[in-house]
């Protein structure tokens, strides 16, 4: 683990199954990521993924690639370009400090449209 | 609101003043941190890890924010300042919303059991902005999560409160209605029952489409009706790019349908892609009703 390390990439298919079963797994119940006749009147072409889908998405990549024992003490995301059904986000990582046990990563999640999510996670990993 | 810059400032006053107050007072968790939500939340993200099954299992960090959220019931914790913030812009066309920004430092992990409860305050309430979705404003809350009473996390959100720029005219047109005289009533009369009406003429029995007073071959203006099978084919088409009419979504197939008694109808094909009709392609007839008044005869592409 040292600065300048990339993490292999992630790619999820965003299904609309992904997008309405990761707002429901949140509790966000906001009709424009279950209800597409409604985010469209809210000027979106179609549902899209929310916030918190992302960050757990985030997430997932970080812990996937440093293991079980990896703890995740900070993850600062900003949201791009939406998440629609049927686009693919690719995510790749990019370590950009390291702290003795501790590194900082930094994260893009990019869809058809762009970057969906840029941010950076701070994760432990217990040698 | 109006585009006045100093009508901007004004409002953009009172927005700012709800900086600092308290966004929710002394929230309760719906629920402790539980094994089921852990894993409904896992399976959603595609999440296997190991350390969120078993008797040691912590929740994943990042559902921090989701033991806070109401769901479907009203937020109690929720104070009057930031309903009062949120109606603010409601009210003035800003009732769209989106996050954009989301800031989690996780303290110590959550297990199944931790009692959850947390306060937030607006952290800051921005100038106006002029972004894709819509001119709105940006506020920032700051959440503080604690299991047990413990500090568990801090959760910093920024959601835009925006009045959409590309809201779809409302209410969706009707199309035109058709024109119905003594001479064509016939006709209509027998689409309002799903019948497809053919003049018949009763010196010649020629038939005739669409209705005509007299008969296009004898002249008799004497005639009877016989019903369509429904059966056709399109003899020929169009495809309506352009010009855009209202109650109509271009790219749309308009085809002239040949029906097996040997008449010719102008009608939507439809249930096939406007690119995929065809020359001779089988279409069956199909009433459909575009409103609570009004039913056409369109047709229906046979695929081999």
């Amino acid at each position: 683990m040292k600065p300048g390390d990339r993490l292999p990439p992630l790619e999820i298919p965003i299904t609309r199954t992904l997008i309405v079963a990761g707002a429901i797994a949140s509790r966000d119940y906001q009709d424009v990521h279950h209800d597409p006749d409604l985010a469209r009147q809210k000027g979106s072409p179609d549902i899209f993924m929310n916030i918190l889908t992302t960050n757990g998405l985030v997430g997932r990549y970080i812990t996937d690639h440093f293991g079980p024992r990896a703890e995740l003490r900070r993850v600062a995301i900003r949201l791009g370009a939406p998440n629609h059904p049927g686009d693919t986000m690719v995510l790749t990582g990019t370590v950009e400090e390291v702290d003795g046990d501790t590194a900082t990563v930094r994260v893009v999640g990019a869809n058809g449209l762009g970057e969906h999510v840029t941010g950076t996670v701070t994760v432990r990993v217990p040698v | 609101m109006s585009g006045e810059p100093e009508v901007h400032e004004e409002f953009e006053a009172r927005l700012k003043a709800y900086e600092g107050r308290p966004a929710a007072a002394t929230g309760v968790g719906r629920d402790p941190v539980n094994e089921p939500m852990i894993r409904h939340w896992c399976e959603a993200m595609g999440d296997t890890s190991p350390a969120y099954t078993g008797p040691d299992a912590v929740a994943p960090p990042t559902m921090l924010q989701a033991w806070t959220m109401a769901g479907l019931t009203r937020r109690p914790e929720r104070t009057a300042a930031y309903d009062e913030l949120l109606t603010l812009l409601d009210e003035s066309g800003h009732d769209a919303v989106v996050a954009t920004d989301c800031e989690q430092e996780y303290l110590r992990p959550l297990r199944p059991g931790d009692e959850i409860t947390f306060d937030s305050v607006i952290e800051s309430v921005s100038g106006r902005k002029t972004t894709k979705l819509g001119a709105g404003y940006f506020i920032t809350t700051r959440t503080d999560v604690r299991a047990g009473g413990e500090p568990a996390g801090t959760h910093r959100f920024r959601i835009l409160k925006y009045a959409p720029a590309h809201r779809p005219s409302k209410p969706a047109e009707r199309r035109p209605r058709p024109v119905v005289n003594r001479d064509n009533s016939g006709f209509w009369e027998g689409v309002a029952r799903h019948a497809l009406l053919i003049q018949r003429c009763t010196a010649c029995t020629t038939l005739r489409f669409p209705w005509l007073p007299g008969c296009t071959s004898c002249g008799s203006p004497d005639w009877d009706t016989v019903e369509a099978r429904g059966e056709g084919t399109v003899h020929s088409y169009v495809v309506m790019h352009h010009p855009p009419f209202p109650a109509f979504e271009p790219p749309y197939a308009v085809g002239l349908i040949e029906l097996a008694e040997g008449v010719r109808i102008v009608s939507n094909v439809v249930g096939v892609p406007y690119d995929k009709v065809r020359i001779g392609m089988p279409v069956r007839l199909e009433f459909r009703r575009y409103d609570d008044e009004l039913v056409l005869p369109v047709f229906q592409g046979v695929t081999p």
